[in-house]
C-alpha cells in the first residue's frame, strides 16, 4: 500500500446547475511535489478549496494518513497541518515580517506579546529553509520575493506539512524561481508534500514528480513527470495540439513609426520618477517588448505613452507627429491602439454590451453616428462582424452585456477592437495575463499578425515565455530605466533574469 | 414559448418594473398598517381613499396631473445625473432659483410663459453648473456642493425677492407681503396656458404643463439612448476609467451633466409657478419638490418613461392623502405618505433580491447554455469555475451597484429631509 499524506477520493462539488469538479482524484505522497494542472476555470480552485474546508464536497471522501477526515473550515485545516500561499498574499502591509508570521498564533503571556521566542523559532526556520529574511522589516518595504517567503514562513511556523502553493512563480524573477524550486526540493526531503498549482508546463517538469491534470471539472488522468512531455501534458489539459512557438513571417522593417526621447513619468506612490528617461524606437513590421518584473515603471510608461498620465519630460513622436501633449483622442485617430493593462477599469464599460463596448473607440466616426444619433444598425452590423471575424463567444451575441462574459472572451473583444481600427502602432500592455493557453496561442498570433502586416507592436509582458517568443526585440526595464536591449535568440532566459532583477545591466558607453 | 416568456422576465427592463411594483405594494401595506395604528376605524376608509381619490373625479385627476409635472421634471433632473453618475441633492436649490428667474422674467419683464420656462431652465442650470464644475475641475463632492448651494440658491432668492417689491403680492393689493404677487393680477401672459384643458377637466389646476413634461421626459430618454452624448454621458457614468481610455472628456461630461440635470429642476419650478395657482411664499425651508425628486428618480431605476409613472404615482398618493382630513390630521397624513414614498424608494433592495431569486434560474440556464456550447475545441471553455465567475459576478454586480453609485445608498438621508421639510 502506497503512503499516501491526503487523499481526495472521487470529489464532486456542484454549484447550482454545474459540475465544478466531477468524481476528482487527488492522492498526494509523501515527500512529492505534485502539480495540479488545469486552464483556467478547471476546477483547481474549487478542488483546493474543499481541501481548505472553504466548501464541503457533494460526493467523495477526504483521508489524511489513510484515515477519513472531514474539513469544515480553514481551522479544521490547519490542525490537519495543510497550509497554503495564496496567489493575492495575506499579508498586514504596514507590519512587520515576524508580526505577520505570528499573527493569530502570538505567544501572550499576561496579555502582553512574548515576541522573543516567536522571533528564535522564526530565524531558526529561516535559516535551515534558506529563507533569508529580516525579522524586523516592514512587509511594505520587501520585494515580493521576499514576501512570499514570509507566506512560506508563516505555514512553516505553524508546522504544517502539506503545503500548497498557488501560482507561486507569477510574481517571480527566473532566479528567484530557481530558488523557490530548490526550497520545494527542500522541503521534500524533509518529507513535506507540496501540492503546486500551476498552469505552466515547464516548472512542472523542473520540479514536479506527478502531476494532476483537470479539464473543464473532470479528471484527466495523474502522469509521472518523468515519462511525460510538455506537449503531452497540455493536450491532456486543454483537449488539443498546442503550438508553443511563435510562428513568424521574416521581418520587413519599415519606418520609425514610434520615437520615445528621454521620457521621464511621476509616480504616484513614491517621490521618485516611476520611469527614469527612456529612450526607444519602434518601427513599423517590428514587435518590441519592454520586459520587467511587475512595478518596474512599465505600467506608469504605458499610461504616459497613452495619455492616461502626464509625461514629466522627454517627448514622444507617432508616425513623425508630436504627441507629448496630445488628448487621448488624437492619439487615436493618429493611429494609436492600445490594449490595457487592466481590462476591467479601463478596457471595457462592463455594464454595456458587446456592441457598444466594440465601438467605444470609434462610436463618434461618421460611420456610426449621424447628427449626434447613434446609427444602431451600422454598430450592430459591425458588432457582428467583429464577433464573427475574431471568434468572440457569448450568451447572446451582440446584446450580450460584457461583465457576464468569459475573461478571455473580454479580452477578445478588447483585442478585435483594437486591431480593428486598423492601427500604425499597437499597444499589447500585458494582454494575456489571466488566460489560459488556447487564449494566450491567439492573442499572439493577432499580435504577430500586426507585426506581419507592417504595422508597430509595442508589447509590455512580465510573462518570459511571452518575452523569449513574440517579439524581436526586448528591452528590460528595471526600477523606471531601460537596462538592456537584447535579440530574443542572443539572450537567454537566466540572463535575462539578471538584467530584470537589476544584478547586471548595460551601461551608456559600455554596450556592446 | 416558456423559454423567451423567462428570459423577458430575466430583462433587465423587465426586473426594473417588478421591483418597483414589489416596492410600492409594499409600501401601501406599511401604509395601510399605519392608518390601522392611528386611527383603526377609518382604517379601511383611510386606504380606499388613498388609492381611489386620484381617480375618483377629473378635477382630482387635474390635481395629480399639476403636482405630478414639476415632481416629474426634479425626477428627471436628478434620474439624468445619476445615468451619470452623480448625485444631484441639489435639485431643490435648483428648483428655487429656476422659479425665480421664470417669475421675474413673467412678472417684472413681462416675458410670455415659454419664455419666463427657458429663463428658468437657464437659472437651474447655472445653479447646476457650480457643483458640475467643481466636481470636474477639484474632485469636490457634487453632494456637499449642491447641498450648499440649495441654501445659497434658496437665501439668495427670499432676499432677491424682498427687496424687489414690484414682486410681491402687496404691490399689487393683496396684503401678504411674504410672496410674489398673483399672475393673474400682474402677469397674464406668463400663465401657461390651458388650452381648453381646464373646462375639459373641470379644474383650474389642469394646463399643458403635464403635456410638456411628459415630452421632457421622452426628449431625455432619446438623449440618452440614442445620441453619442448619451453614450458618453453613461460610459462616463458606468466606468469613468474606461471613457476617459477611449479619449471622453469626463470633466466635460460632468459639466454638462449637471447643467442639464439643473436645467430641468428649474424648469420644474417655473412649471408649477407659472401655473397661476400659487405664489412663490419665501420660507426657511426647500421645497419638497426637489427632494422628492430623489425618489422619483430611484422608482424609476433612473429611467427617463419611468419617471413619468412613478412622479405620477407619488403625486396619486399625495392627492389621495388630502382625502384623508379630517379623520386623520395632516401630520399624520405626512408621515403615511412619507413612509409608502420611503419603502418605494427601496426599489433598489428588491431589484437585488429579484435579480438574485432569478440568478438561481439562470445558473441552471448557463449551464445548459454550457453543455450545448461546449464544442471539443475551445479556446475559452466555459467551465465550472468560469460559471462561478458568473454566478460571482452577478452577485458582484448587485454589490457594485450600491457601493459604485452613492445616490443608492443613500435615499434615507434625503428623505428624512424631506420629512422635515413637510413637517414644518
Amino acid at each position: 500500500m502506497e503512503d499516501f499524506v491526503i487523499e481526495m477520493l472521487n470529489i464532486t462539488k456542484e454549484f447550482p446547475g454545474i459540475k465544478a469538479n466531477d468524481d476528482i482524484t487527488l492522492q498526494l505522497r509523501r515527500g512529492e511535489v505534485h502539480a495540479l494542472l488545469g486552464e483556467n476555470g478547471a476546477g483547481k480552485s474549487t478542488l483546493m478549496s474543499v481541501l481548505f474546508g472553504l466548501y464541503q464536497p457533494d460526493a467523495g471522501v477526504i483521508k489524511k494518513d489513510g484515515k477519513e477526515v472531514k474539513i469544515h473550515d480553514p481551522n479544521d485545516a490547519n490542525d490537519l497541518g495543510i497550509g497554503m500561499v495564496h496567489q493575492h498574499f495575506k499579508l498586514v502591509e504596514i507590519f512587520t515580517v515576524l508580526e505577520n508570521i505570528i499573527l493569530g498564533m502570538e505567544p501572550v503571556k499576561g496579555g502582553f506579546l512574548k515576541k522573543d521566542e516567536a522571533r528564535k523559532k522564526v530565524v531558526e526556520l529561516s535559516e535551515r529553509y534558506g529563507l533569508r529574511v529580516d525579522p524586523d522589516a516592514k512587509i511594505e518595504d520587501i520585494s515580493v520575493g521576499m514576501q512570499q517567503r514570509v507566506e512560506i514562513l508563516k505555514m512553516l511556523y505553524r508546522e504544517n506539512e502539506i503545503l500548497i502553493f498557488d501560482e507561486p512563480t507569477a510574481v517571480l524573477t527566473p532566479q528567484e524561481i530557481d530558488e523557490l524550486m530548490e526550497i520545494m526540493r527542500g522541503f521534500t526531503r524533509e518529507g513535506k508534500s507540496i501540492l503546486f498549482i500551476t498552469h505552466k508546463l515547464n516548472e512542472i517538469m523542473a520540479v514536479a514528480d506527478r502531476c494532476t491534470v483537470l479539464r473543464k471539472g473532470k479528471y484527466m488522468g495523474t502522469v509521472d513527470v518523468k515519462t511525460t512531455t510538455k506537449e503531452e501534458l497540455s493536450r491532456m489539459m486543454v483537449g488539443r495540439d498546442v503550438s508553443f512557438t511563435v510562428e513568424k513571417q521574416p521581418q520587413k522593417l519599415g519606418d520609425v513609426v514610434l520615437d520615445v526621447q528621454h521620457v521621464t513619468v511621476p509616480s504616484k506612490v513614491h517621490k521618485n520618477d516611476a520611469v527614469k528617461d527612456v529612450s526607444f524606437q519602434v518601427r513599423a513590421g517590428e514587435i518590441v517588448c519592454l520586459a520587467g518584473i511587475e512595478g518596474n515603471g512599465q505600467t506608469e510608461f504605458a499610461y504616459g505613452l497613452t495619455g492616461l498620465e502626464k509625461l514629466s519630460g522627454g517627448t514622444i513622436t507617432l508616425c513623425g507627429k508630436d504627441i507629448t501633449k496630445m488628448p487621448i483622442r488624437e492619439r487615436s485617430k493618429l493611429g494609436m491602439s492600445h490594449i490595457p493593462e487592466d481590462r476591467h477599469k479601463h478596457g471595457l464599460v462592463l455594464d454595456f454590451s458587446l456592441a457598444e463596448n466594440l465601438v467605444l473607440q470609434q462610436y463618434w466616426k461618421p460611420k456610426f453616428q449621424s447628427g449626434g444619433f447613434i446609427r444602431k444598425g451600422e454598430v450592430a452590423r459591425y458588432a457582428e462582424k467583429l464577433i464573427e471575424q475574431y471568434d468572440i463567444r457569448s450568451g447572446q451575441g451582440a446584446e450580450t452585456v460584457v461583465r457576464s462574459m468569459s475573461g478571455g472572451n473580454q479580452q477578445k473583444a478588447i483585442v478585435a477592437r483594437e486591431i480593428d481600427k486598423e492601427p500604425e502602432l499597437l499597444v499589447a500592455i500585458q494582454p494575456t495575463r489571466g488566460l489560459d493557453v488556447g487564449a494566450i496561442e491567439y492573442i499572439h498570433k493577432q499580435l504577430v499578425a500586426q507585426r506581419d502586416a507592417g504595422k508597430a507592436v509595442l508589447l509590455v509582458s512580465l510573462e518570459l515565455d511571452e518575452v523569449m517568443n513574440v517579439p524581436d526585440r526586448i528591452l528590460v526595464m528595471y526600477e523606471g530605466e531601460i537596462v538592456g536591449e537584447f535579440k530574443p535568440d542572443e539572450v537567454t532566459v537566466e540572463e535575462l533574469g539578471l538584467y530584470m532583477a537589476g544584478a547586471k545591466r548595460k551601461g551608456g558607453g559600455q554596450d556592446e | 414559448m416558456n423559454k423567451e416568456k423567462k428570459s423577458f422576465l430575466r430583462s433587465p427592463g423587465a426586473v426594473s418594473v417588478m421591483s418597483s411594483v414589489v416596492a410600492i405594494l409594499i409600501g401601501l401595506v406599511i401604509g395601510f398598517i399605519l392608518l390601522l395604528a392611528f386611527n383603526p376605524s377609518h382604517a379601511l376608509d383611510g386606504l380606499r381613499r388613498l388609492l381611489t381619490t386620484g381617480f375618483s373625479s377629473p378635477a382630482m385627476l387635474a390635481k395629480t396631473f399639476y403636482q405630478a409635472a414639476p415632481l416629474m421634471m426634479t425626477g428627471l433632473s436628478v434620474g439624468f445625473a445619476f445615468k451619470t453618475g452623480l448625485f444631484n441633492i441639489g435639485a431643490s436649490g435648483q428648483y428655487v432659483v429656476g422659479t425665480f428667474c421664470a417669475l421675474m422674467c413673467g412678472i417684472l419683464f413681462q416675458w410670455p410663459w415659454w419664455a419666463c420656462i427657458i429663463a428658468a431652465a437657464v437659472g437651474g442650470a447655472v445653479w447646476g453648473l457650480f457643483p458640475g464644475l467643481f466636481k470636474a475641475l477639484f474632485n469636490v463632492n457634487e453632494v456637499i456642493t449642491s447641498i450648499m448651494f440649495n441654501w445659497i440658491g434658496l437665501f439668495l432668492v427670499n432676499l432677491l425677492c424682498s427687496n424687489t417689491p414690484a414682486l410681491l403680492a402687496n404691490f399689487y393689493g393683496d396684503i401678504n407681503a411674504d410672496r410674489t404677487a398673483k399672475l393673474v393680477d400682474a402677469a397674464a401672459q406668463a400663465i401657461i396656458p390651458t388650452a381648453g384643458l381646464n373646462e375639459v377637466m373641470g379644474s383650474r389646476y389642469m394646463n399643458i404643463s403635464i403635456i410638456i413634461t411628459v415630452v421632457f421626459a421622452l426628449v431625455m430618454w432619446v438623449v440618452l439612448q440614442k445620441t453619442t452624448f448619451g453614450y458618453e454621458l453613461k460610459a462616463c457614468g458606468s466606468n469613468k476609467n474606461a471613457s476617459i481610455y477611449a479619449g471622453i472628456s469626463a470633466k466635460r461630461n460632468i459639466v454638462l451633466s449637471m447643467v442639464i440635470a439643473g436645467a430641468l429642476s428649474g424648469i420644474g419650478g417655473s412649471i408649477y409657478y407659472l401655473s397661476g395657482n400659487s405664489q412663490f411664499v419665501m420660507e426657511k425651508v426647500l421645497p419638497a419638490m426637489g427632494f422628492n425628486g430623489i425618489p422619483v428618480a430611484l422608482l424609476a431605476n433612473s429611467h427617463p418613461i419611468g419617471t413619468i409613472f412613478s412622479a405620477l404615482f407619488i403625486s396619486y398618493i399625495r392627492v389621495g392623502g388630502d382625502a384623508l382630513q379630517p379623520n386623520f390630521a395632516m401630520e399624520t397624513v405626512d408621515i403615511i405618505i412619507a413612509a409608502i414614498i420611503y419603502l418605494a424608494a427601496f426599489a433598489l433592495l428588491m431589484r437585488t433580491l429579484i435579480s438574485k431569486a432569478l440568478a438561481g434560474k439562470k445558473k441552471h440556464a448557463a449551464a445548459a447554455a454550457a453543455a450545448d456550447s461546449v464544442p471539443v475545441i475551445t479556446a475559452e471553455p466555459y467551465t465550472a469555475e468560469a460559471a462561478g465567475q458568473d454566478v460571482q459576478a452577478a452577485a458582484e454586480e448587485t454589490a457594485v451597484e450600491t457601493a459604485d453609485t452613492p445616490p443608492d445608498v443613500q435615499p434615507p438621508e434625503p428623505i428624512q429631509q424631506n420629512e422635515e421639510v413637510d413637517e414644518t
